[in-house]
């Protein structure tokens, strides 16, 4: 079968998978006796296995095969949940989403081992349930034959079943050893894109109900997708058709499924099959209703609005390559820049109607430019939802207890911050849970609950998205700090002592700091924060903590709404164009050289009575000096980063301008004091200042 | 390392020729992308001293590395002639300001002489150079794209 363009759907979808499963398990984990969620977590795992199995990963499919039977036992109630058993699930799911991501990278599933995984599962498997399962199924299996038989139903052969002879025989044979034939007929959903790898599934799930005698179209055409929407199979099971409906049901992309007895009466069966052809109209209405009413009823029943979802979503949405987004945001962004072009040429020339025109213009591309960004959003959830599971794990491992609260995890960011914004957020989180929150009993010494709150909340804030990370723990101590800068010579003595709190706090985010008294493989390896401060810097964001002695800390990200097109002030230095992102300016002042004063030996500005330091750019950048500037006017543009300020003295105010970033290219990437470049109106290329590295 | 450069290895190569200062350079015509008029070019500040600055290629910004200064070669004022040479490797684009772009010459394998024993320039320079072709009694000396970009990081 030709595999390769399934490769992808495969990949996402198996994701998609294993989130649930993720998350499915975590509900578990806190409410053991939910049936629902359980069913939900079976049927995910069941899915992902016959989609690995279609695809050819053996492995994958074992291991997911092997936890399947687990959570069936756990389902059936013949195990009780516990939490070593959630463990081991939950080390199959890592195991299986590295087996996927081992297989998205090419290198294929074999790279991870899962034997000791599949024989641990096997052992739990065996090991507890034997007993009681013998005890349970012994109950069950001899009043499961007899339901179907109380329940008279006349055959109801599918349109060119014809069983053979040999079938025939087959059949009897079963019956004799206590076994029930059934045609079981299968629709598959219109929405269905893999139908061949779902009559796979079907097949599979039968194959382990009972022996399949023969399927209509034959198998091979199914493999092929030789078929319709629907398909029929011949199968002698000692389950009964309720069994038989329900496993199939929880498959994917199954819209309905139906099985029905097959009555042998030895003298009629020839005739019957041979009046198929209008068998449709004479089919005995009694047992079809009932079944295909409980088939369809039964999805929905177990929460499971799966493929109702699917055939939902599937009408509306297109899964697109990122990279024709980015392609699309750039065409977008040149579009931007040659209509500033235009509206400069139509201002220079006076042209009334070349400038009408152009507002009309720019409405559009305003819409195009916002239409395009919005399509590039993706809800923060795509990041958040894999920190529960995380926090889990790290909780236990530190013996905590914790509680994390996820707030505004549908808040919208551009796709490229989010790509990013992973690592950073993680690390914030295992600091808090590291060093933030307290072991239960100092927790409880401290008169607080022993449970810690972490909180992971995201919200917009004018044109930033903020996201927090929270926690009630112990605070961070500025003393602390102090000492390990000045220790670590970061700071001199008096330096630490003279800076207030909150500052000192702020050089956690320092190169080179780690406080954690013992080292941790969790965090404390010094090379946290400053990492984080510049990766968020990286995106154009800010970061930066409050804290409270023994009420907690919060750290709290800035974030851009979008990297690709911003809002700049450009400035002139010498005969030098440079961008100012507008984010971050505060205001601009026109000042004279004699309002600028120097505080041990900075210059400094006071500006409504607060001090400000300055930053001449003609220095800073070193721009060759050209014409020197006599001019009494000075102007000061005041940005800040977080609450600090500096002003940056410009020669000249150009105006503000909508840029589009560029990135300045691998081979120049890493330039401090630039965030980038754009293209300006008339085609020059202008530098974009970053802010942040002028503090 | 020079050696294994694709230049090397087909039997003729095509070469795009260009003038810094009086002698002839050549860069592999695959790796040459287009070839530019001088446009204004944005100093970068911080960037490495080589890295004349960036240039605005439809829409895109490009670095552009001043061979002369890259080679250790004394500065020459830009001329009508001057242009940029935009090279692709390995997936970076960059131009290269060179004095004047003479023709595209083909070049057989047997009249390229990679010894290094008649390198010009300094010896930390050497290692830019690929190879010299011989063609109609003039010397055109072949460059190594890659070790120019420096993204091999000596900076």
């Amino acid at each position: 079968m030709e595999t390769n363009q399934y490769m992808e759907m495969f990949l996402d979808e198996s994701r998609e998978h294993l989130q649930s499963l993720n998350d499915g398990l975590l509900s578990l984990e806190n409410d053991p006796e939910d049936l629902s969620v359980l069913n939900e977590i079976f049927r995910n795992a069941h899915t992902l296995k016959g989609m690995s199995a279609t695809m050819g990963y053996t492995k994958t499919a074992e291991l997911t095969h092997d936890m399947e039977n687990l959570l069936d036992m756990l389902r059936k109630e013949q195990l009780k949940v516990s939490e070593e058993i959630i463990d081991v699930i939950f080390k199959c799911v890592d195991a299986l989403q590295e087996m996927v991501d081992n297989i998205a990278n090419g290198d294929g599933e074999d790279a991870v081992d899962v034997s000791e995984l599949v024989r641990m599962v096997n052992a739990i498997a065996k090991g507890e349930s034997v007993a009681q399962a013998e005890a349970e199924t012994g109950v069950k299996l001899p009043g499961t034959p007899a339901e179907p038989a109380a329940e008279p139903a006349k055959s109801q052969m599918p349109e060119g079943c014809e069983l053979n002879d040999t079938d025939m025989l087959v059949i009897r044979e079963a019956k004799n050893s206590g076994l029930i034939p059934f045609w079981v007929h299968v629709e598959i959903a219109d929405t269905c894109l893999l139908k061949s790898a779902r009559s796979y599934m079907v097949m599979n799930v039968l194959d382990e109900l009972g022996d399949v005698i023969k399927s209509v179209p034959p198998a091979q055409d199914l493999e092929q997708e030789k078929f319709d929407h629907s398909f029929d199979v011949c199968l002698v099971t000692d389950a009964d058709a309720h069994k038989i409906e329900e496993g199939v049901a929880a498959i994917s992309e199954i819209s309905a499924v139906k099985a029905t007895e097959i009555v042998l009466d030895a003298p009629k069966k020839a005739e019957e099959p041979k009046a198929a052809p209008a068998a449709k109209a004479s089919t005995p209405a009694p047992k079809a209703a009932p079944a295909s009413k409980a088939a369809d009823k039964h999805p929905a029943a177990n929460g499971n609005g799966k493929h109702d979802k699917k055939v939902h979503v599937g009408g509306q949405s297109v899964r697109v390559d990122i990279e024709k987004l980015d392609t699309l945001m750039n065409l977008v962004g040149e579009l931007v820049t040659n209509k500033v072009r235009l509206e400069q040429i139509g201002m220079t020339h006076r042209l009334t109607e070349l400038t009408e025109t152009l507002e009309q213009m720019d409405r559009v591309t305003t819409d195009l430019q916002s239409v395009v960004m919005k399509v590039r959003m993706v809800p923060v959830s795509q990041v958040f939802n894999r920190f529960p599971r995380m926090v889990r794990d790290l909780a236990k491992e530190l013996n905590k207890d914790i509680n994390l609260t996820i707030e505004g995890e549908d808040t919208e960011l551009d796709r490229t911050v989010i790509d990013e914004i992973g690592d950073p957020l993680m690390h914030l989180l295992r600091n808090s849970l590291d060093h933030g929150v307290e072991h239960p009993d100092d927790r409880e010494a401290k008169g607080k609950p022993r449970t810690g709150e972490v909180g992971l909340i995201a919200r917009h804030e004018g044109n930033n998205v903020v996201i927090m990370v929270t926690d009630d723990g112990a605070g961070i101590n500025a003393d602390k700090i102090r000492n390990k800068a000045v220790e670590k010579g970061m700071i001199s003595r008096e330096e630490a002592d003279a800076l207030p709190d909150a500052d000192a706090v702020r050089l956690i985010f320092l190169p080179g700091f780690s406080t954690a008294e013992t080292i941790t493989d969790v965090s404390g390896r010094g090379v946290g924060m400053d990492v984080v401060r510049s990766k968020i810097e990286s995106l154009g964001g800010h970061v930066d903590v409050e804290t409270k002695i023994d009420e907690g800390s919060v750290f709290k990200i800035k974030l851009p709404l979008t990297l690709a097109i911003i809002q700049a002030m450009l400035v002139k230095v010498q005969d030098e164009m440079y961008a100012i992102p507008l984010g971050s300016i505060d205001s601009t002042i026109n000042i004279t050289p004699n309002d600028i004063k120097t505080v041990q030996n900075k210059e400094v500005i006071v500006l409504r009575g607060q001090i400000i330091p300055i930053a001449r750019l003609n220095e800073v950048l070193s721009v060759p000096q050209g014409k020197s500037n006599e001019e009494d006017d000075i102007f000061v543009v005041v940005v800040h980063v977080g609450d600090h300020k500096i002003g940056i003295v410009v020669d000249n105010l150009i105006g503000q301008q909508e840029i589009v970033i560029k990135t300045l290219g691998k081979l120049l990437s890493g330039l401090k004091m630039l965030a980038g470049a754009t293209v300006l109106g008339d085609g020059h290329v202008a530098m974009i200042l970053d802010v942040s590295a002028l503090m | 390392m020079a050696k294994d450069d694709k230049v090397m290895t087909d039997d003729d190569v095509q070469v795009v020729a260009f003038k810094l200062r009086n002698e002839e350079y050549g860069f592999s015509i695959l790796n040459v992308q287009e070839i530019k008029g001088l446009t204004d070019i944005t100093r970068v500040p911080f960037a490495p001293d080589f890295i004349k600055g960036v240039i605005n290629l439809r829409g895109s910004v490009l670095p552009v590395i001043d061979l002369k200064k890259r080679l250790g070669l004394e500065d020459t004022p830009y001329t009508a002639n001057t242009r940029i040479v935009i090279v692709q490797y390995d997936e970076v684009s960059v131009g290269m300001l060179v004095d004047a772009v003479t023709e595209v010459r083909t070049i057989s394998a047997a009249d390229i002489d990679t010894t290094r024993a008649i390198t010009s320039g300094t010896d930390s320079s050497s290692k830019f150079i690929s190879g010299i072709g011989k063609v109609d009694g003039r010397l055109i000396i072949q460059l190594n794209i890659s070790e120019i970009i420096g993204l091999s990081g000596e900076e």
